[in-house]
């Protein structure tokens, strides 16, 4: 039985690492990311990409992998929460977010990081206003969010020492 | 929820694109940010089984000086209006309101031309832009036509765009000297509930010209004119910005849905029309940034 789904080929980076893949065009990146390569830290929650639970960082910008398709990484880097970790060493920001226990459930903790992170790469002080209304597509059920506000801050300024350090 | 089985087009031109629309029909649409349209293929809403990626054609993400206009490119994402330096310049409201649509991450692939096309009624740009007179470029492989906001958005998620038509461009006027713009919105769930543009002028003190319209509480947004004609050659006070909401408030035509009841819909207009309008006139002033 021949199948008559279209194919194509993928090169994209994936946490720094070069990989090579065919998918259907119709490939959600969420699935390919998870079922594909298993990397299971983004998770499927709203599947509309309203939730954040999906967020992954496409060249750097937040995306929502649920409503993104694979085919929109092609020749370009993602970054998922796995990636977060360097040798075994958790990330800054994931330090912060430990330290402020701004971390219950967990289901949430990839994509508000990986949300997180991009705006840190923005390296601008940003007010507590600022920074909700930056993380305000990323929905916490557990948290009431003030924990991660205070991860955010601190991770925010120990980055902008460090930068004029 | 899976997609149906569908193949991407990668046209070079816009006249490739077009062509290709033609050719396929109802089985092809555009694809650019893909905020919409994937979603209503997940719900299995739609489908189509030829996606035209239009992001493929070079130069329809440009922002450029126009004489006394912006031109924006209809791939222009909400992240880019917000962030760019020219759009905060010279049509710094555009970049205020484009900071406000949705989540950070829809604005990061959302685009300007495709809010435009697929003609949601809960649109902050399609508010904003109405009020501002922008203009719209149609293109075809057989030829180009321009359009006003109002020409171009007919009904709910219906637009003037014919199959094989491209929206090439968008062109904002500058605002001329002692102009102000204010925008407020209104929402309780993703999209907003209700929107409201202002744009005054001021001229000796008193208001020289006014553009309201609201959106997202039917069908379409909607210019005001009879709060327009009340505001024009009064003081820009209290009380002309109320009697000018309670025109609005009469004049628009909810939609009674989740987002609010008609009553409900017809006073949250009136109360950003007040707020809007004192924005725009503090702007006008040059009180207020």
């Amino acid at each position: 039985m021949s199948d008559e789904r279209p194919r194509m080929p993928l090169s994209l980076r994936v946490n720094g690492q070069s990989i090579e893949a065919v998918i259907e065009p119709r490939t959600m990146l969420l699935d390919f990311l998870r079922d594909g390569l298993g990397l299971t830290g983004a998770k499927r929650s709203c599947d509309v990409q309203v939730c954040g639970a999906c967020t992954v960082l496409l060249d750097g910008m937040p995306v929502s992998a649920c409503c993104t398709l694979a085919y929109e990484a092609r020749d370009r880097s993602v970054l998922t929460i796995e990636g977060m970790l360097q040798n075994g060493t958790l990330h800054p920001l994931q330090e912060a977010f430990l330290e402020h226990t701004a971390v219950q459930c967990g289901f949430c903790t990839s994509g508000m990081v990986l949300a997180t992170k991009s705006l840190l790469d923005a390296n601008v002080a940003l007010s507590r206003e600022e920074i909700k209304h930056y993380l305000s597509g990323n929905l916490c059920r557990c948290t009431g969010y003030w924990n991660i506000l205070e991860a955010v801050e601190s991770a925010l300024k120990s980055n902008q020492e460090s930068a004029s350090g | 929820m899976m997609l149906g089985v569908f193949e991407i087009h990668e046209p070079q031109t816009v006249n490739e694109a077009s062509a290709l629309l033609a050719e396929h029909g109802e089985a092809a649409t555009v694809y650019a940010g893909g905020t919409e349209l994937l979603l209503l293929m997940k719900e299995g809403l739609v489908h189509y089984p030829h996606l035209i990626n239009i992001k493929t054609i070079p130069d329809l993400d440009q922002i450029s000086p126009d004489n006394d206009a912006l031109r924006i490119g209809p791939l222009v994402t909400h992240w880019q209006l917000e962030h760019h330096k020219l759009v905060q310049e010279q049509a710094s409201l555009l970049a205020e309101v484009a900071s406000m649509i949705a989540n950070v991450r829809v604005r990061a692939v959302g685009t300007l031309g495709g809010n435009l096309c697929f003609a949601e009624p809960h649109s902050d740009p399609a508010t904003l832009l109405l009020a501002w007179e922008a203009t719209l470029d149609l293109t075809s492989a057989n030829g180009r036509r321009e359009l006003a906001i109002d020409e171009f958005i007919l009904d709910m998620l219906t637009t003037a765009r014919e199959h094989d038509e491209i929206l090439t461009g968008i062109t904002l006027p500058l605002l001329p000297p002692h102009s102000g713009g204010g925008y407020e919105k209104f929402a309780t769930h993703e999209r907003p509930s209700a929107t409201v543009a202002a744009i005054v002028q001021r001229h000796n003190g008193m208001t020289s010209e006014a553009r309201i319209a609201v959106g997202s509480v039917g069908a379409v947004p909607v210019r005001m004119p009879e709060a327009e004609a009340i505001l024009r050659d009064e003081m820009p006070d209290d009380a002309a910005f109320e009697a000018a909401a309670d025109a609005v408030s009469q004049a628009v035509d909810p939609i009674d849905d989740l987002y609010g009841s008609i009553e409900y819909k017809r006073n949250i207009a009136r109360v950003l029309t007040i707020r809007a309008l004192t924005t725009a006139a503090e702007r006008a002033a040059g009180n207020k940034q």
